[in-house]
């Protein structure tokens, strides 16, 4: 396996810090969004961005690019502050976020936004379109490698299972989605709602070969990105045990914050919260 | 008069589309011998995706199919894909991917099933999502004409397709474009606007109709969105009365979509023959359910006579 450097994995950790303060900024000044679960995936959607996926921001519709799914679109904020520092649009640009005639929508919006590979909001499906794109590929002759971001929550939908389902049938090596864990939904604890466990089973069941990391550790996110690569017979899940609203101490673990905008004091306070990690 | 198959029409041009095209690819949600699909896995199997009874997943996987460049024609019961409009709604009409649906069994035509299998509000559903096509062609001659179009056209469709064995309206001849309705012959007391399998009970009803000296103009509407308002304009202004024929409940399908049109543009008494806001039953066969059901050739001269005397009081 390849070794990340310290200082790959330092500039990354500061990407994830720079994805939070802004996503969180964008959600202050908008005063909507959902920083929970925009917070939590801040390394992963680093490490992806600014580091694994092969995209051109010069040219998004590159036909050989690995694709990228936000299913949990509502966590679009910080893929938003990734696509502008990306320069698949201009960073001033997120500022319009909510706005009439942003091109930045309430959630992705594949038509609107350079870089949005699929429209999402409605959970559940983005791994039966990264099955279609996979099955496509695979007709095509490309080796682009598909990656899905779900929610935990949104494993209790129905046809999250079914597109689970044909990645199993067609043995979709080219497909891996990565759940965020963080056990909070809108409603409260995942596991209270609607329990997921034994999820590790229920995913080898599907015939997914599955990862289980720290969500918020850098090397550990790498390592299993190149993992996946190396497995060729099967899809796979790498399940990310994450914190809801991680880097904000009172937003971590509270439903509350799943889908609310702080205030200007709660934004100040979250603010220096993240930045004070640097010193 | 020569009857001839939907689904076994829609099965053969299935296969001439895919073979005019490599990037077709079919995808059905375990009842490929029922919609005629089996053709196209016969020939094109490295194409064919059976996904089983997952109806909402399959509209998914399409989408991906199409953001990858492809053209996707999903299958199953027109009934089945009440269950997508969720999918269809956000992934498909929202993200505007290039999915074609084919709701095969549609309408009454699975008999045998009863109401569970009858498709009768798929119209509707879909009629209210922006950029989506809705066709019904009305016989198997149409079926394959249109289909090669609707492969060609960049954006969502919904495609209905009988599971009957129906009289042929139209020869080789008949020439065909998306969103233009057909006029298949002439008259000038009243305007018969069908779809479907229903055109061919439209021309029926014509002729008992000119034999009590009511000269009918029949058109053919094989396009329901967009639809073709030019058409519905002029017949209003030329005939002054309009009877719609659908086999589909009343709300929402081609009835309602001629009403809107007429209501903007030049507003005349319009009779709808169709299903009268009810569940339908089991049949015996299909002309029988229909007869039963409200769209009986009987049904529609009525509603001409009630659309003539309504024109007549203005």
């Amino acid at each position: 396996m390849i070794h990340h450097s310290e200082s790959l994995i330092f500039d990354l950790e500061e990407k994830a810090r720079k994805l939070r303060v802004e996503a969180l900024e964008m959600i202050h000044r908008r005063g909507q969004g959902h920083p929970g679960g925009s917070l939590s995936i801040a390394e992963i959607i680093a490490a992806l961005f600014f580091h694994h996926l092969k995209i051109d921001p010069e040219n998004p519709s590159w036909e050989e690019r690995d694709r990228f799914i936000l299913s949990k679109g509502h966590a679009c904020a910080t893929l938003y502050v990734a696509l502008a520092y990306r320069g698949f649009f201009p960073v001033e640009e997120l500022k319009t976020w909510g706005h009439l005639n942003s091109r930045l929508q309430g959630h992705p919006d594949r038509l609107k936004t350079p870089g949005i590979e699929m429209t999402s909001g409605f959970l559940g499906h983005g791994l039966a379109i990264g099955a279609g794109i996979c099955l496509a590929a695979r007709l095509k002759g490309f080796k682009y490698h598909t990656y899905v971001l779900l929610g935990d929550g949104e494993c209790q939908a129905g046809i999250l299972w079914e597109g689970a389902m044909t990645a199993g049938k067609y043995r979709l090596s080219n497909l891996t989605a990565i759940l965020d864990y963080n056990d909070v939904q809108l409603d409260g604890p995942v596991h209270e709602i609607m329990p997921l466990e034994p999820l590790r089973e229920k995913w080898r069941s599907f015939n997914f070969e599955v990862i289980e990391i720290n969500g918020h550790n850098m090397r550990e996110i790498l390592d299993s990105l190149d993992m996946v690569l190396e497995i060729h017979d099967r899809p796979q899940v790498i399940i990310a045990h994450t914190t809801k609203g991680k880097g904000v101490s009172f937003m971590e673990n509270d439903a509350f914050w799943h889908g609310r905008a702080p205030d200007d004091e709660q934004f100040v306070k979250a603010k220096a919260e993240l930045l004070k990690e640097e010193s | 008069m020569e009857k001839a198959s939907f689904r076994k029409a829609f099965g053969e041009a299935l296969v001439e589309v895919g073979a005019a095209n490599s990037n077709v690819v079919v995808l059905v949600a375990d009842v490929s011998s029922s919609v005629m699909t089996d053709y196209f896995a016969e020939k094109f199997p490295e194409r064919f995706f059976n996904i089983g009874i997952q109806e909402a997943g399959m509209v998914d996987v399409a989408v991906g199919f199409a953001l990858s460049g492809m053209i996707p024609f999903i299958n199953t019961f027109a009934g089945l894909f009440l269950r997508t409009v969720e999918q269809v709604r956000t992934c498909v009409s929202y993200a505007n991917t290039n999915v074609k649906i084919v709701g095969g069994y549609a309408g009454l035509s699975d008999f045998k099933d009863g109401p569970t299998h009858h498709s009768i509000m798929d119209i509707a559903v879909f009629r209210s999502m922006p950029d989506i096509v809705i066709v019904g062609p009305a016989d198997a001659t149409e079926v394959k004409k249109i289909l090669p179009l609707i492969a060609e056209h960049e954006g969502p469709c919904y495609l209905r397709i009988s599971r009957a064995d129906t009289p042929l309206v139209f020869d080789e001849n008949h020439k065909v474009e998306i969103g233009k309705g057909v006029i298949i012959k002439e008259g000038s007391d009243v305007t018969l606007i069908g779809n479907g399998v229903m055109v061919y009970r439209c021309l029926e009803a014509s002729k008992i109709l000119e034999r009590e000296g009511i000269g009918c103009r029949v058109i053919n509407i094989h396009t329901i969105k967009p639809i073709d308002r030019e058409l519905v304009k002029d017949s209003a202004e030329k005939t002054g009365c309009i009877v719609t024929v659908e086999e589909h409940s009343i709300i929402g399908g081609l009835g309602s979509a001629v009403a809107e049109v007429l209501c903007d543009v030049h507003p005349v008494p319009l009779e709808r023959v169709g299903i009268k806001d009810k569940f339908a039953e089991t049949g015996p066969d299909f002309e029988t359910l229909l007869d039963a059901h409200g769209m009986a050739v009987d049904d529609i001269v009525r509603a001409v006579k009630l659309a003539l005397e309504r024109k007549e009081r203005r």
